[in-house]
């Protein structure tokens, strides 16, 4: 037996733990087709052979409006599969069960791993299984996931029912509605309306339920038809509000939990406690989610947060560094000087370097999100943030991408759009991608540092912490902005579930964490790549000509000869700081020629002659052609723009560590002031996002045109808000 | 017993869903989660800026933004 069976049921259900049990490490993450809805797939050995299992995202129903659902419905009729193995939450009976029977009115086989059986009997729930099992007419395993327990009689169970033949279940609505079902029923079976994929009457429920996707396609399918069901459902309507005050949907929900609680009540279910008393959770949540209390707990929660993933993950970005380092030693004296040597340095070994070296850093922070949301504090900080965000069309569970990012100074997009994965509203989430890269990431602050040390070296912490304000209310405005006009639509409901605390499993952290980093480095590693190289080439071509190359040679002869022999046989032997004075001048003739030289190629380059051609614009806001560069340097990482700045100013390359030699030319250099710094300041805090997000965000937002929008949008803003900033600043002052 | 909107009820009220007025998304969302005529309910917080609301129901704990729960008639003792 091969067949594909797939693991359905509510969020917080275990089904994830239940899905890494059966499966271990023998999964595969990827997306469904078109949308950014993970799917999980593996295989679990049996005694009769392999099973296909895969996992379907979340859900509390099977309605089309949240796009998981849409998913998860979809795959079930598509894929048909032999068994959906449906995990409900045993201490939460009533409302997970809410789930099964729609998954038995589409006329699926469904086998119930009644998961949770510990936290039922700690509650002094007692449930009867047998009878649950026979009244409903499905198979019931009882299962305790987090310890492994049930897996094998879940398996035998899965196994032996696969063949069986399936009775729909059918539930009664009232008798309007039943009435009117019966009768839309056989208009769909004469007609064969949908039926080649759909159950007739589910799809006249779903004509009931007004569900979009259903109603569309039959639309689509048979004009006539479609209008004619949905007369039906319009007599109906109008009937239940003017004899019961009601409408269908609401009618088919009550009916629905009315169906399940006769079933609980025929002696499946008793509380030996009220269910609704305090749990452990619900004492917890009294300190955590207290006025006073609740905020300081959770501003040291994302310091935590904060901290682990950023200080942890310094030691292996230090290890992958020094690595690259060597890389590129090698690489340096292995291969002769020219364009192949420059390619591997500049291109290859940085650019890889520069895909792996985010991996610890996201590693990290997604232990440290799994950890949190494994446990249900996130939840929790969503439950405590949402009025706030809310008030700029966001969604309380957007703090940590911001956080991340750098709304402490010093974070990074990359995790920090990754973060965003949490958010389970699309809008909310959408707005969030594309303003968490306004927020100071760590490869900002040496700009910031070279600029403040330049010019506002008496207010340094003023002007830093001024930066981190501006972001923070820029990014939050801008959401606000894109909410109301491209990214419209009402606020997402907020109905979320507060699960009960739990400690997380290190396997489950584990291979969550793993997938996630995994998943970075496949699909956004090529592409960063490949980008690195185009970057290194702008930056590249096309490079002297032959006379201005002769020139610098010339210079070069020039300097050296008038030396005698002694000392070119020191520069050749000595390391730097033993030479002897005379040879130490020389040298450093010789570096100032290789530095001007470099600024020749660098201004002459693609990059360069872009830079050139938008002074005209640019100097609206204050930049030159140098500073132009550097900020197209800047796409590649923001640090970038330092060392960048450094060969536009005949430096070399300078260390964005090392900063003080080149904030001092900055200060003495024409048309450099604390306006301009400024002016500069603000454009780096909001111009387009380094490549690496931005191809991070078309991966997450699904789509390369959010990323583009992100480019453009981001940039176009930048210039708006300098060229504002200078040019009253320059009349001003 | 009094009739008053979910809004209304003070933290560890309980009280019984007479009427669910949202329709859309809200109210399927809503009514998804157990949130019909009929079933118990009790309050068992609000966030710190006093909306959202958690509330409980047959057994585990929901939240809901202020202006969603004006959506919901409940008649408490």
């Amino acid at each position: 037996m091969s067949a594909a069976i797939v693991l359905a049921g509510n969020p917080n259900s275990g089904k994830t733990t239940l899905f890494n049990e059966l499966t271990g490490a023998r999964q595969h993450v990827g997306n469904y087709p078109g949308v950014t809805v993970e799917k999980k797939q593996g295989t679990c050995p049996t005694e009769s052979g392999k099973l296909t299992i895969v996992d379907l995202p979340g859900t509390y129903s099977l309605t089309a409006y949240s796009l998981e659902e849409v998913v998860a419905r979809d795959f079930l009729v598509d894929e048909n599969p032999s068994m959906v193995v449906d995990i409900v939450d045993a201490s939460n009976l009533e409302r997970n069960l809410y789930l099964t029977v729609q998954f038995m009115e589409m006329g699926l086989p469904v086998t119930i791993a009644l998961n949770m059986m510990d936290v039922a009997d700690k509650r002094r729930i007692k449930i009867d299984i047998e009878k649950l099992s026979k009244l409903l007419d499905v198979p019931v395993v009882p299962t305790i996931a987090r310890k492994g327990k049930g897996k094998k009689e879940l398996l035998t169970t899965i196994s032996s029912h696969v063949e069986n033949k399936i009775k729909p279940l059918n539930i009664s609505y009232g008798r309007d509605i039943d009435t009117a079902l019966d009768k839309m029923e056989e208009m769909i079976e004469l007609s064969g309306f949908l039926t080649a994929k759909y159950r007739a009457r589910w799809v006249a429920i779903k004509y009931f339920e007004n569900d979009s996707q259903i109603t569309e396609l039959g639309k689509k399918a048979d004009q006539k038809i479609a209008s004619d069901l949905e007369r039906v459902v319009e007599k109906v309507t109008d009937h239940l509000s003017a004899t019961l005050d009601t409408h269908p949907e609401g009618m088919i929900a009550d009916h629905r939990y009315g169906f399940i609680n006769s079933i609980l009540k025929q002696g499946v279910i008793s509380y030996a406690q009220d269910r609704n008393r305090q749990q452990i959770s619900d004492k917890i949540d009294r300190v955590v989610t207290n006025q006073f209390l609740g905020p300081i707990i959770m501003v040291a929660i994302i310091m935590g947060l904060y901290k682990f993933t950023f200080s942890y993950s310094e030691i292996p970005i230090g290890w992958f560094e020094s690595f690259f380092g060597w890389m590129g030693g090698v690489a340096d004296s292995a291969l002769s000087d020219g364009l192949l040597k420059s390619l591997v340095i500049s291109g290859i070994i940085d650019g890889v370097g520069g895909v792996l070296g985010f991996v610890p850093l996201i590693m990290f922070m997604f232990l440290g999100i799994a950890f949190l949301e494994d446990s249900g504090y996130l939840a929790r900080m969503a439950f405590m943030l949402d009025r706030v965000f809310r008030m700029f069309g966001l969604h309380g569970s957007s703090v940590i991408a911001f956080i991340v990012s750098g709304g402490i100074a010093g974070g990074c997009a990359v995790p920090g759009v990754m973060a965003a994965r949490t958010l389970k509203s699309p809008k909310e989430r959408l707005a969030t991608l594309l303003t968490v890269p306004f927020m100071n990431c760590g490869a900002k602050l040496p700009v910031f540092a070279l600029l403040v040390a330049a010019f506002f070296s008496e207010n340094e912490a003023t002007v830093m912490l001024l930066i981190t304000l501006i972001s923070w209310v820029g990014a939050l405005l801008v959401a606000r902005l894109l909410r109301s006009t491209i990214i419209k639509g009402e606020a997402t409901p907020f109905v979320m579930e507060l699960p009960p605390y739990r400690l997380p499993t290190i396997k489950g952290i584990l291979i969550h964490t793993w997938e996630r980093t995994w998943q970075y480095i496949q699909k956004a590693g090529t592409v960063i790549l490949g980008v690195s190289i185009i970057l290194w080439a702008m930056m590249t071509f096309p490079g002297l000509d032959q006379t201005k190359i002769q020139e610098f040679e010339n210079q070069r002869s020039v300097i050296t000869s008038g030396v005698s022999s002694q000392i070119l046989d020191e520069l050749e032997t000595i390391q730097g700081d033993q030479l002897s004075a005379n040879a130490l001048t020389v040298k450093e003739s010789l570096t100032q020629v290789d530095f001007d030289e470099a600024h020749a190629g660098l201004k002459n380059s693609i990059a360069g002659r872009i830079g050139s051609s938008l002074e005209g614009i640019t100097k609206f806001a204050g930049f030159d052609w140098r500073t132009n560069i550097a900020l197209v340097g800047g796409f590649a990482a923001k640090e970038v723009v330092v060392s960048t700045l450094g060969t536009a100013y005949s430096m070399g390359e300078v260390d964005p560590e090392e900063i003080t030699s080149l904030s001092d030319k900055l200060k003495a250099a024409d048309g450099w002031g604390p306006l301009t710094a400024f002016s500069l300041i603000l454009f780096t805090i909001f111009y387009a996002p380094c490549f690496v997000t931005v191809v991070c965000i078309a991966k997450e937002a699904g789509s390369w045109k959010w990323a583009g929008f992100s480019v453009v949008f981001n940039t176009a803003l930048a210039f708006g808000v300098s060229v504002l900033f200078y040019q009253i600043g320059s009349i001003v002052l | 017993m009094k009739k008053m909107n979910l809004r209304q009820m003070q933290v560890d009220q309980t009280g019984t869903i007479t009427f669910v007025k949202a329709d859309g998304e809200l109210g399927r969302r809503i009514r998804d989660m157990g949130l019909i005529p009929g079933k118990e309910i009790k309050v068992q917080g609000r966030a710190p800026l006093k909306d959202p609301v958690s509330l409980r129901i047959m057994g585990f704990t929901l939240t809901l933004r202020n202006n969603e729960a004006d959506h919901i008639e409940v008649e408490v003792k």
